[in-house]
């Protein structure tokens, strides 16, 4: 098993574990957390897939490179959303209807 | 409650996708030779370089219009109304804004290192944004530089001032070559760095800014 | 099993832990300090997967500015929290 897969493998459980806490967790600060557990195991995935003869792989390098800085802007945005909620209602949580 | 459906749900795909990754037959179209064969005329020597500026110019392009407008989206939901109270900024505290006037210039020109190394060696406008976002981070934090409010003038250029040179160039390539982005391989690496070096500036202040504006609302008298 | 196999294992079980406990650790404080330390060990991991162009972008913004963006956002909302209950 080269790194690359290995690591692609990890990607896959992050994701994973990602997507859950977006769904189960209802903190929003955590469920940002839980959003960007997702994003780095999308990243992994699509290096480490590319890179799994052990050969480097510019292409989905660069491309992970500008999906990193997109996701903090993402990340920014949804903590901006947070604290304005926070400011609106006092509340960190999204509000019940979506519980079903 | 949804987490007997969601855990299951999660291990399964889990468990799918890594035999499916596992199982995956070597890919048919292989672009390592292409970006290698290519390099020559592409005007820098890095292949991630290459790629980001050269090959794949329109995806960055794109990219910094995105920041952009993730920076607009926050300045519209952050809190228009300015809070008195003062929490930080006057910091008793010696060491800590000595330590923020030592290491900030030494990050200015980590980045500029990080710019034109990016065209032989990993480096380029996005790591070297990124130093500079995190010195502007280090400098507020240490209570030297007062959150942002309002954007002034000169600031709204600098924000745009990345984006707008590189649609620029994209503009002028489209009537010179007639084709967006295509760079004429003589005068492909004086335009790249060209449009990294406003990249660099952009991004520094756009990823500042992710925090500078956020922070603002704390308290800090700007 | 050679010395790189074990570091990739180790480092691939030390990512999964961190971004567990970083979702599951009852005190948000402490959470977002680990999911810092998953930022960091994801830079180590793009290093190994030999990608340095990455693995710089991730030191300096996936552990260094969201890591500063989590905790100032996490202590505004506090000292929020503190003046509404000053208030009550």
């Amino acid at each position: 098993m080269t790194s690359g897969l290995l690591f692609a493998c990890v990607g896959a459980l992050l994701f994973v574990m990602g997507v859950s806490g977006v769904l189960l967790i209802r903190h929003l600060l955590r469920r940002i957390l839980a959003f960007n557990l997702m994003g780095s195991g999308a990243f992994l995935v699509l290096v480490g897939l590319a890179q799994r003869h052990g050969v480097a792989d510019p292409v989905p390098q660069a491309m992970v490179l500008t999906g990193i800085v997109v996701a903090v802007a993402a990340t920014a945005l949804a903590l901006a959303l947070v604290r304005r909620l926070h400011a609106l209602t006092g509340k960190l949580e999204p509000p019940e209807a979506d519980d079903d | 409650m949804k987490r007997p459906v969601v855990i299951p749900a999660a291990l399964l795909f889990a468990v799918v996708l890594i035999l499916a990754m596992v199982d995956l037959a070597p890919p048919a179209l292989d672009l390592r030779p292409l970006v290698a064969a290519n390099l020559a005329s592409s005007g820098v020597a890095h292949p991630v370089t290459a790629v980001l500026l050269n090959y794949r110019a329109y995806d960055t392009l794109l990219e910094i219009g995105v920041l952009l407008l993730a920076l607009v989206a926050i300045l519209a939901v952050s809190e228009s109304v300015p809070t008195t109270s003062s929490t930080s900024a006057t910091s008793s505290d010696l060491l800590l804004p000595m330590l923020g006037r030592i290491a900030a210039p030494v990050m200015v020109v980590v980045a500029v290192y990080l710019l034109s190394a990016g065209t032989s060696a990993p480096g380029g406008a996005f790591q070297a944004g990124a130093v500079l976002a995190a010195a502007a981070v280090l400098l507020h934090l240490t209570g030297l530089l007062p959150g942002w409010r309002q954007p002034g003038v000169s600031l709204r250029w600098g924000l745009a001032g990345g984006f707008l040179l590189f649609v620029g160039v994209g503009a002028i390539l489209l009537l010179v070559e007639g084709d967006l982005l295509r760079y004429p391989p003589d005068h492909a690496g004086v335009l790249i760095f060209l449009i990294e070096s406003g990249l660099t500036l952009s991004l520094g202040l756009i990823l500042a800014g992710l925090f500078l504006f956020l922070s603002h609302d704390k308290g800090d008298v700007g | 099993m050679s010395l790189g196999l074990g570091f990739d294992l180790l480092l691939a079980a030390s990512l999964l832990w961190s971004g567990w406990r970083a979702l599951s650790t009852p005190r948000l404080d402490r959470a977002l300090v680990l999911f810092i330390a998953f930022g960091l060990l994801m830079t180590l991991t793009w290093a190994r997967l030999a990608a340095p162009d990455i693995a710089l972008a991730e030191a300096a913004i996936g552990a260094g500015l969201t890591g500063a963006l989590l905790l100032d956002a996490f202590g505004a909302l506090q000292a929020k929290r503190a003046e509404a209950e000053a208030k009550k």
